[in-house]
């Protein structure tokens, strides 16, 4: 009697978690943008996002050293991590004896359970002081609160995601794609070269995008190590200020200031576009790629 | 036996962990003749193909003892480049799998290994192979395009042209029609007939009739074990071992 109707009830809350699920970014950006258009009324975009003098009580809101920190950053931690993550994920896959992926598939889980905050203390305890050690080689003064204090914490980070996804992205290639490239008179490496990195081209594109949006948006970590200072960095071992620890350091001080309050949400749906447009530009990237492969 | 053996197999015995794939193989294949490994799903015919050019390296915990002589070297124990080895063998398998390149880079890229980069050498030497896989005529305009948007059969085809390209002496395939339809199927089993004449061919399969059409010389296997052997007009014709009876009549697949 009640089950026909229990049915359709079970299916309706279903549906209506799923709706919620897909409704939440909308909302999230829908939000940002509405808080934040105190400020763009005011201001241009383009004074905004390109100008660096960072004077909210005069009305000066320059996000340049903000976006160029975050950049830094995000690349540096990118091009530090994704070859370490790409070497080690052909490794365990081509090469390891399967024992091996079997003991790294918990170590990774492990690492990408680790509290940010854990990474930041880390960051102070052992890598700021380093970075403030060598600086002075690189003509810098040297507190080792710098971008690449930063760029160092994230880049160990973002490895679990990035190496989670390149090992299942070549554990999918088939065997005999090696087997054939092997019976051609080609060597393992030659195999990997050419064949294997070629064929997990999207799979690899994909995996480097998902990890710059992470890096991007990493907050407490970064925040702990950069230095927090608003100038346009020149170099690694200058300090930075990114979006997120604008945010951060800020958010809940300035609420009586309504440009200042909006000035925050203008920075977090700065955030959330270039996450968006991330995640967009590999998902279409991957799309292409994989009809040519 | 007909013909010299270009392989000779010697109490050969593989073990893949604790299970027993392959036992006591004794087993001759005949120069420029086309051999079949017949038998049905699961009796290590597969195995057999892959110990061949040493495939089975690249398996955990595989096990090998005996030999397996080819032009007077024990490939199973041999201190020479396993590399060259597998050169001598084209390799056919079940599916075609494409290399995610160019239809022209495909076939270019055993020989590009080898050292070959002059473009007009790889030019003709592409062409040359393409046309002897009789796929020349279909894909001369758009040698550019990506393989993986070739036909199945045509990839099969594909695959035969990279595999000739390395200049092998001994082509393996590993029940190269089973993903194809009839006519690529039957384009297949014309240029086996066709290469026999520079090639030695050892082709597996559980087609019977298949078998029937193209064997010159019949290894009959059931579950790692060798029954018969022989040329295939005796094989097919007077069969000694109850399994192959059985087997021939449709008894199990």
């Amino acid at each position: 009697m009640f089950r026909r109707l229990k049915d359709k009830l079970t299916k309706g809350w279903m549906i209506f978690c799923l709706v919620v699920v897909i409704l939440l970014p909308l909302f999230i950006g829908v939000g940002l943008m509405v808080k934040s258009s105190l400020l763009l009324e005011k201001h241009s975009v383009w004074n905004l996002l390109f100008t660096s003098s960072w004077q909210p009580l005069e009305g000066k809101f320059g996000f340049l050293p903000f976006i160029l920190s975050s950049l830094w950053i995000t690349i540096i931690a990118i091009l530090i991590s994704g070859p370490v993550c790409l070497l080690s994920a052909i490794y365990l896959t081509q090469y390891a004896k399967s024992f091996v992926l079997k003991i790294m598939h918990p170590v990774i889980d492990i690492l990408a359970g680790i509290p940010s905050v854990i990474f930041g203390v880390w960051g102070l305890l052992v890598v700021v002081p380093v970075i403030a050690r060598i600086s002075p080689f690189f003509g810098s003064a040297g507190s080792g609160y710098t971008i690449i204090s930063g760029a160092l914490v994230l880049s160990i980070m973002i490895i679990p995601f990035i190496l989670n996804i390149l090992i299942e992205v070549f554990r999918a290639i088939p065997e005999e794609l090696t087997e054939s490239s092997l019976s051609l008179g080609a060597t393992r490496w030659e195999t990997v070269k050419y064949v294997l990195v070629r064929k997990a081209f999207p799979g690899i594109i994909s995996a480097l995008g998902l990890g710059i949006s992470r890096a991007f948006g990493e907050t407490i970590a970064v925040l702990m190590v950069v230095g927090n200072v608003i100038t346009i960095p020149h170099g690694i071992f200058d300090p930075g200020y990114p979006l997120p620890a604008l945010i951060a350091n800020n958010y809940g001080e300035m609420l009586s200031i309504p440009m200042y309050d909006s000035a925050l949400m203008l920075s977090a749906f700065i955030l959330f576009i270039v996450v968006l447009v991330f995640n967009l530009f590999s998902r279409f990237a991957i799309a292409r790629l994989e009809r040519f492969y | 036996m007909n013909g010299t053996p270009k392989i000779i197999i010697r109490n050969l015995n593989v073990s893949i962990g604790k299970q027993q794939i392959l036992r006591n193989i004794n087993v001759q294949v005949p120069e420029n003749k086309i051999t079949v490994l017949l038998g049905p799903s699961g009796c290590g015919k597969t195995t057999l193909l892959k110990t061949l050019n040493r495939l089975t390296d690249l398996y955990e915990d595989v096990n090998l003892k005996g030999s397996i002589i080819i032009d007077n070297e024990d490939i199973l124990n041999t201190n020479s480049d396993i590399t060259m080895l597998r050169k001598k063998m084209g390799l056919l398998s079940q599916r075609p799998y494409p290399l995610p390149m160019s239809i022209f880079d495909n076939v270019a890229y055993g020989l590009r290994i080898s050292g070959i980069r002059k473009k007009k050498i790889l030019q003709e030497k592409v062409r040359h192979y393409l046309e002897q896989a009789s796929l020349w005529d279909e894909v001369f305009d758009r040698l550019k395009d990506p393989a993986s948007k070739l036909s199945i059969g045509q990839q099969q085809r594909l695959c035969l042209a990279r595999g000739l390209a390395v200049d092998p002496e001994i082509i393996l395939a590993d029940e190269p029609t089973s993903a194809l339809d009839p006519i690529s199927s039957q384009a297949i089993e014309e240029k086996f007939m066709e290469l026999k004449q520079n090639y030695t061919i050892v082709v597996v399969t559980h087609i019977l009739r298949q078998a029937r059409r193209i064997a010159d010389h019949v290894v009959f296997m059931y579950l790692g074990d060798v029954i018969e052997q022989g040329p295939a007009a005796e094989i097919f014709s007077n069969p000694k071992m109850d399994r192959t009876k059985q087997y021939f009549k449709g008894a199990f697949n």
